[in-house]
């Protein structure tokens, strides 16, 4: 996340919303007509060219807001996301599995701290983007809004709800937008681990007793519906998938990601030993992939609107985790506040800036150092 | 600086191995730079990424802005005679 480019020496002062919307703001004021069909054409050619549009570049509003509205989400889902997993950390069945799930916990909170700084090289804020999302001005994905009732929907959410993830996350990292794509990139790269720990959980369980079996097998029974509606709408209900797809923020629409999951899923099911909940899952040769059952998008609708079983739990847990937390922040801003001459500069010796990064190479370094 | 306001933001560079130059990671909030070293290392190395760590006040940083990106570049786009491959040598002369 290049959010240093955000930053530059004319407008240092302004801070990271203005300087960000610098490039942009140059479109205003005195500008010629002229100057802004350039500026649109130079971005049309970047993106048909696949090149990346990075922070400084200048953007249609639209596509900046688009973005805003689209990692926001993510960001955000990724923290609450925490939540129905953290439940069982405390109660996991060995030490070997609190462990990863602590560690599996704790990647999603980086997942989400790689998106709010990817989203703020757009000229927002960190402190807005958590208003928005306490204030319920912006979503997170209605998934975690189902709640974690056996130690078996650990498993379940890492094979399905991770891997849903993955499937819709992978075409992310060729996004348009610079730091976005980078932040996927390390993102994809943590996932695996994610869902192949949710694999073997339910591979384990699936081989154990016969009561263990049947919790394995009622955790997909209620995750599998959930993990198919992650990717969103019905392509011809999609009120956002077209622009995105234009703008090659998004590269693949709803049902294809949506499809290609299930093929993905119906093999790995075979070998786990479990089945998925849908009579009507069969292989359908001319289309080379698998038919499946009719999903209910009332029920997705109803989530998204409130009335999910835990939407109210998750969205007050993170008002009080926040709310809870701030003393914890005023004091450590205090601290640097009375510290602050010996803070200006990096603790690293002089010659540790000596090749301060100007914003190109900045821009050309990749996420994974 | 009370909790409605953001800490600091800070740029993030990660040196993954010994013999490498440090590299751009991200950018993370901290209240002080011990903080944003704490921060950077459970952010950005978790799978033992990295064997040092610079942070970097964002507002620190100077770029140069991509409205200018041919002419602030273009001095170089015409010396072609700074690359090897502009020299023509005959076939056969070796270790050139
Ligand atoms: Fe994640
Ligand atoms: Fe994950």
């Amino acid at each position: 996340m290049a959010a240093v480019t955000a930053h530059q020496t004319t407008q240092k002062t302004l801070g990271t919303a203005n300087a960000a919307g610098g490039a942009g703001s140059t479109a205003a004021a005195g500008e010629t007509d002229a100057a802004a069909a350039d500026h649109l054409a130079a971005f049309d050619a970047a993106v048909a060219a696949d090149e990346r549009i990075e922070p400084r570049d200048w953007m249609p509003d639209a596509y900046r807001a688009t973005l805003i509205r689209q990692m926001a989400q993510h960001a955000h889902s990724e923290i609450i996301g925490m939540q129905p997993e953290a439940n069982w950390i405390t109660r996991a069945p060995s030490l070997r599995r609190k462990a990863i799930l602590m560690a599996k916990v704790q990647d999603e909170a980086g997942h989400g701290l790689y998106l709010y700084s990817a989203a703020e090289t757009l000229g927002t804020s960190r402190e807005e983007l958590l208003d928005k999302l306490h204030a319920g001005r912006q979503r997170y994905s209605s998934i975690f809004n189902y709640p974690t009732l056996t130690w078996a929907d650990v498993g379940a959410i890492g094979w399905l709800v991770d891997g849903a993830a993955i499937t819709n996350q992978v075409p992310l990292c060729r996004c348009s937008y610079g730091p976005y794509a980078r932040a996927m990139v390390r993102i994809c790269k943590e996932e695996s681990f994610h869902q192949r720990q949710g694999y073997e959980l339910l591979l384990a369980l699936s081989r154990g007793t016969e009561a263990q079996h049947a919790m394995a097998q009622d955790a997909v029974n209620r995750w599998w519906w959930p993990s198919l509606m992650m990717f969103g709408p019905p392509d011809d209900a999609s009120s956002h998938s077209e622009q995105s797809m234009a703008w090659k923020i998004k590269r693949h629409s709803n049902d294809e990601l949506r499809r290609r999951f299930v093929d993905i899923c119906v093999p790995q099911a075979e070998a786990l030993g479990l089945e998925l909940p849908d009579p009507d899952i069969r292989w359908n040769e001319e289309l080379g992939g698998h038919d499946f059952g009719a999903i209910d998008w009332s029920e997705f609708q109803e989530v998204l609107k409130g009335n999910g079983p835990c939407n109210e739990q998750r969205i007050t847990q993170r008002r009080r985790a926040h709310e809870e937390g701030a003393w914890v922040r005023d004091a450590a801003a205090a601290y640097a506040a009375k510290h602050a001459p010996a803070q200006t500069s990096p603790r690293t010796p002089a010659s540790a800036s000596a090749s301060a990064p100007t914003s190109a190479s900045a821009q050309h370094v990749e996420e994974t150092a | 600086m009370s909790s409605s306001t953001d800490w600091p933001l800070w740029e993030v560079f990660v040196r993954s191995r010994r013999g490498l130059s440090h590299t751009h990671a991200g950018s993370l909030h901290a209240p002080d730079a011990e903080m944003a070293l704490r921060n950077a290392r459970d952010l950005y190395t978790r799978r033992s990424e990295g064997v040092s760590i610079w942070v970097i006040p964002s507002t620190a940083i100077t770029a140069s802005s991509p409205d200018e990106k041919d002419s602030f570049f273009e001095p170089a786009g015409d010396k072609p005679y700074r690359h090897p491959t502009f020299y023509e040598i005959p076939d056969g002369v070796k270790h050139l």
